[in-house]
């Protein structure tokens, strides 16, 4: 079946709650996104869950030239950072696109979807 | 036969067919990019044997088994698949069809895999133009008005979209059917207004980009008799198109509603609208639930086509639609029409005083300054309709209708 990666972006700038407007709020969406993880599970489509450290905790490496250079900070400096994800592996996109909508409302963030490679894709890569 | 009539006959079969073969090996193939070429190619093979062998007595049914023959042999010579995954999808070939959705049809599952949510709408237009139409990528690429390479790039990035992403060929449950379907119902009524009033290039009308958007609204009728709304789309695009002959005079110019001539309509196309509208009102009245955008349109233009001539349209109740229609989408748009009617049924000053409530939201739409260059015209307010004309020339990218408001514009006296 194909993987899908439902990541959430988030503010890069924390607040006081981890984003979330109140404590309620944080807590209820950590409720719901566990009871979500609960499911996924159940239902035997989830490869991998896991939430993120703000983005100022990132290291940047590049290790093209002689030697790695090593950078303070995430690759982009953007408003929005990468905060956690979701692999699931579930038969097309229209189930995939019905999880990151729950998924959304479960964490409170916007959701992108976007297939891994498969067995098919790559060959097609070799092809051309 | 002669050359003339078979053309003929190919033109229709192509028209007839195309949907049916490329849907049918899309479901056998999985893969639309096959389904395409082999659809193509069998469609060339017709052109090429039937002149000698004569059209065989199903057409159909030979360009599928010519285009499942192409398509398997491409998938051996290219050997796009190893062995093990080109003998799944010989057995596949052989499967019957899966069931999935509440309809069968193979066509039906080719709209909602064109029409997906997950790909822009440009994209769905062009390729439900291209897999369901039959419309190869110039023609695509003329009636959008852009570059014949973008377009190709375009529908290329789609499917490739589609076969990456895993977006599935099949028809929606039923749950999400309707919400699926505007989708693909504003792609076919894309494609008709694109076709009843180009917004640019030299010709007013694309009549090919017209027919073809009835063509595929009664393909959807036929497979989704019971949606309300693929019957209003079909009837609104039926009433609309009946009255081609007369929208634009043998000088090139568009003619309105009010001074078309009557007699030029198409009244078979009026009466297959006409009967479609009062299938929807005796649904509605039974309990089938509120009509919507399209059937609403569609309501409406069935009061202009019933009436004998423009002095004599019911314009209360074309208010009482659009009032209806406010409440399912109360776009601004949708209230300009509803102020225009308005102005019929309770004069130019009350009609313009709505127009003028949208002049924030609709500056930069064409319709809105004709609209209110008209209703200025009729209160007598000159000097102000001529500057509302120029702006509505400025805005407007059709020849016909610039020619149009040009005269009507040259015809007010300066006050």
């Amino acid at each position: 079946m194909p993987r899908y990666l439902l990541s959430v972006f988030g503010a890069a700038e924390q607040t006081e709650f981890g984003g979330y407007g109140s404590p309620e709020e944080m807590v209820q969406a950590f409720a719901d996104t566990g009871a979500f993880n609960d499911r996924l599970e159940r239902e035997g489509v989830l490869v991998f869950v896991d939430g993120l450290q703000p983005a100022v905790t990132a290291t940047t490496v590049d290790g093209q030239g002689e030697r790695p250079v090593i950078l303070d900070g995430p690759y982009l400096e953007t408003k929005e950072h990468l905060g956690g994800f979701w692999v699931v592996d579930v038969a097309d996109l229209d189930i995939a696109l019905g999880l990151a909508g729950d998924a959304s409302r479960a964490c409170r963030g916007r959701v992108e979807v976007r297939p891994f490679h498969t067995q098919d894709t790559v060959s097609d890569l070799h092809r051309s | 036969m002669t050359s003339s009539s078979l053309e003929e006959t190919l033109t229709r079969v192509h028209h007839e067919e195309w949907a049916r073969v490329v849907a049918t090996l899309a479901r056998r193939f999985g893969d639309l990019d096959v389904a395409e070429e082999a659809a193509a190619e069998a469609f060339a093979a017709a052109v090429e044997r039937w002149p000698t062998d004569g059209i065989p007595p199903h057409p159909g049914g030979w360009l599928t088994t010519t285009a499942t023959r192409r398509a398997i042999d491409r998938l051996r010579r290219e050997s796009r698949r190893d062995a093990k995954h080109q003998a799944a999808q010989m057995l596949y070939a052989d499967s019957p069809p899966e069931r999935t959705g509440p309809v069968e049809d193979d066509r039906l599952r080719l709209v909602f895999t064109c029409a997906h949510p997950a790909l822009a709408m440009e994209a769905r237009a062009a390729l439900t133009l291209r897999l369901i139409g039959g419309l190869t990528v110039p023609e695509i690429a003329a009636a959008f008005l852009v570059q014949e390479r973008a377009m190709a790039q375009r529908i290329t990035r789609a499917k490739a979209k589609i076969r990456a992403a895993h977006i599935p060929y099949r028809v929606p449950s039923s749950a999400d059917i309707s919400e699926r379907l505007s989708g693909v119902l504003a792609v076919v009524y894309l494609v008709f207004n694109e076709g009843y009033l180009a917004s640019g290039g030299q010709d007013a009308l694309r009549v090919d980009l017209s027919d073809e958007a009835i063509r595929l609204g009664r393909l959807l009728h036929e497979v989704l008799p019971e949606e309300g709304e693929v019957a209003g789309l079909l009837a609104l695009m039926l009433l609309t198109d009946a009255r081609r002959a007369a929208r634009v005079s043998a000088s090139g110019e568009l003619v309105t509603l009010e001074e078309q001539d009557r007699a030029a309509w198409d009244r078979a196309l009026i009466a297959e609208g006409h009967a479609l509208v009062r299938e929807r009102l005796a649904a509605v009245a039974a309990g089938g639930g509120r009509p919507g955008r399209y059937q609403l349109l569609a309501a409406i233009s069935a009061v202009h086509t019933n009436a004998p001539s423009a002095r004599d349209t019911d314009w209360s109740q074309v208010v009482v639609n659009y009032d209806q229609l406010v409440a399912v989408d109360p776009s601004p748009v949708v209230r300009l029409n509803r102020a225009v009617a308005v102005a019929e049924l309770d004069g130019p000053s009350v009609g313009l005083a709505e127009v003028e409530r949208l002049a924030d939201v609709l500056d930069s739409y064409h319709a809105f300054h004709v609209a209110r260059a008209e209703l200025l015209r009729r209160v007598g307010r000159s000097a102000e309709a001529h500057t509302a004309y120029g702006r509505a020339i400025a805005l407007s990218g059709n020849p016909a209708e610039v020619a149009h408001l040009t005269r009507r514009q040259g015809q007010l006296t300066r006050g």
